[in-house]
């Protein structure tokens, strides 16, 4: 995926990520305060995963409530499929329980165009009946392309559409820190 | 940083085994994993195939392939259209070619056909744009009924390398055997085939197998017995003197599993001539997985037209 980007800046290390984590945690567990039981994280993969798990283990600490965390792969709900190249590798969706009469709270790691977030809505939906859908994401990067926000914001971050960000988990790459990439220009 | 790039699949077409590379097949068994939780869902069906044509040429009686293939293009929401040798223009004297060209003409996305002549498919695959998918091609290949016979190994046993499975009863008509031993074979299994002198062809050997002529001998130490139907209407001479001998000889019983491993698996593609192959009590019993074979080759299918799918001409 890093081919031929050249970094251009370190936003957050892992102590400021781990910070924000848990606040978004606790704006979570305080939007849900008395229903804990009733909220499901659900990851989007790949790096959505590591976000949900750190997001129900701050609210476990904070508050004693261990959360169901979930995993949507949303490939076979894309709006690209059709689009010339091979088709990207398909690992599955889990839910641990029923959503029906859940809040359902989407993690991302990054929300840029919304599509993603517009695909993991109609498979979400293909499981039951959620109370609500709320959207946590780590980094808003702008640019959306369709009318969709996020709920629980960690950092907005303004960029360009040449610029990149890649956000690195210990779990999925073994280091922690959000940085910028850029594109290279010349076509 | 990223992990290693996983391969893609780059194949129009999926004919035979025998020109998969271990990691292609790998990578189908892994995709098909993903796709048998949707066969799970209250609401069995996903929007991926949305707007792709599917014809299903069935020019020999199926019944759990066609379906099965059917179930997974309406579990993905492709649109599917089932052509049978009954009523098709073959039979009023067209060509295949000219029926090719025909079906080319409407643009279908893949084609899905099974034929009684060996090497059909290759030729259309050459002649039109949409991806083909073999479904059986005379005693040649089948290799989705491989695949999904790797697949059901891989969910009981956790592996295919280092096993050993003995397929076992009409080896000359069967395409399921060409098949499962070229996969077998390339992912590191060790194969024992079985069955009558006559309806065992001598190239057999060549293809990297042993050959038993008792069912003792090749179920001995199997971790996995795939039966093969006594294709009764494709023995055109006597092979053996009645069904009665046959199944005295080379049927599956209970009594004669005690050769093989203790956890082994019993496999079957269907159908099954209970009495001729196969004794009621085995297929039916505790080491008997042929109903699970069946669900999972809607998992497969589906994998594969989902990869299938990815693949367009200019890519190619």
């Amino acid at each position: 995926m890093a081919k031929n980007l050249t970094p251009k800046t370190t936003i957050l290390d892992a102590k400021q990520m781990a910070r924000i984590i848990r606040r978004m945690a606790g704006e979570i567990a305080e939007r849900h305060h008395g229903n804990l039981g009733s909220v499901l994280l659900a990851g989007i993969r790949t790096r959505g995963v590591p976000l949900a798990e750190k997001i129900a283990a701050e609210i476990e600490r904070m508050e004693g409530a261990k959360l169901p965390v979930g995993i949507l792969d949303i490939t076979l709900y894309r709006d690209d499929l059709s689009t010339v190249g091979p088709q990207p590798q398909v690992k599955g969706t889990h839910l641990p329980r029923s959503i029906d009469d859940c809040a359902v709270i989407l993690c991302d790691d990054v929300l840029y165009t919304g599509r993603t977030v517009r695909a993991a809505l109609d498979e979400l939906i293909d499981f039951g009946r959620p109370r609500i859908v709320q959207l946590a994401v780590l980094i808003d990067r702008g640019h959306r392309e369709l009318p969709i926000q996020a709920d629980f914001v960690g950092k907005k971050v303004p960029t360009s559409q040449s610029e990149i960000i890649e956000v690195s988990f210990l779990s999925t790459d073994s280091t922690e820190q959000v940085r910028i990439l850029e594109r290279p220009t010349a076509k | 940083m990223t992990p290693e790039t996983p391969i893609r699949w780059r194949r129009k077409d999926l004919l035979g085994i025998a020109e998969l590379s271990p990691a292609e097949i790998e990578l189908i068994l892994d995709t098909a994993e993903s796709f048998s939780e949707i066969g799970e869902r209250a609401i069995k069906k996903v929007p991926t195939l949305r707007g792709k044509t599917v014809l299903n040429l069935f020019f020999e009686a199926s019944t759990r392939t066609r379906s099965s293939f059917e179930i997974a293009e309406k579990r993905l929401s492709a649109d599917n259209i089932n052509f049978s040798t009954s009523g098709s223009s073959l039979e009023k004297g067209e060509t295949l070619v000219d029926t090719a060209l025909n079906l080319q003409a409407m643009a279908p996305d893949l084609v899905i056909i099974r034929h009684a002549h060996p090497g059909v498919p290759h030729m259309l695959a050459k002649r039109i744009k949409a991806g083909v998918i073999n479904a059986g091609d005379g005693a040649h290949e089948h290799p989705t009924q491989a695949l999904l016979d790797a697949f059901t190994i891989r969910r009981h046993k956790g592996r295919l390398a280092g096993l050993k499975v003995a397929i076992l009863g009409d080896i000359e008509h069967s395409r399921v055997v060409r098949s499962n031993i070229h996969l077998l074979n390339k992912m590191g299994a060790k194969v024992t085939i079985g069955g009558p002198r006559t309806l065992m062809p001598v190239e057999m050997e060549a293809m990297g197998v042993e050959v038993a002529y008792t069912l003792e001998d090749a179920i001995r130490d199997a971790d996995v017995i795939m039966m093969l139907r006594v294709q009764l209407e494709r023995l055109g001479r006597m092979a053996f003197p009645s069904v009665k001998e046959y199944f005295q000889l080379f049927g599956l019983t209970t009594a004669r599993l005690a050769a093989a491993r203790d956890d082994v698996i019993i496999m079957h593609p269907g159908p099954m001539n209970r009495g001729t192959e196969i004794a009621s009590e085995v297929a039916d019993g505790p080491y008997s997985v042929i109903l699970e074979q069946v669900t999972h080759g809607v998992s497969v299918r589906m994998a594969i037209l989902y990869l299938l799918s990815g693949v367009h001409e200019e890519t190619v």
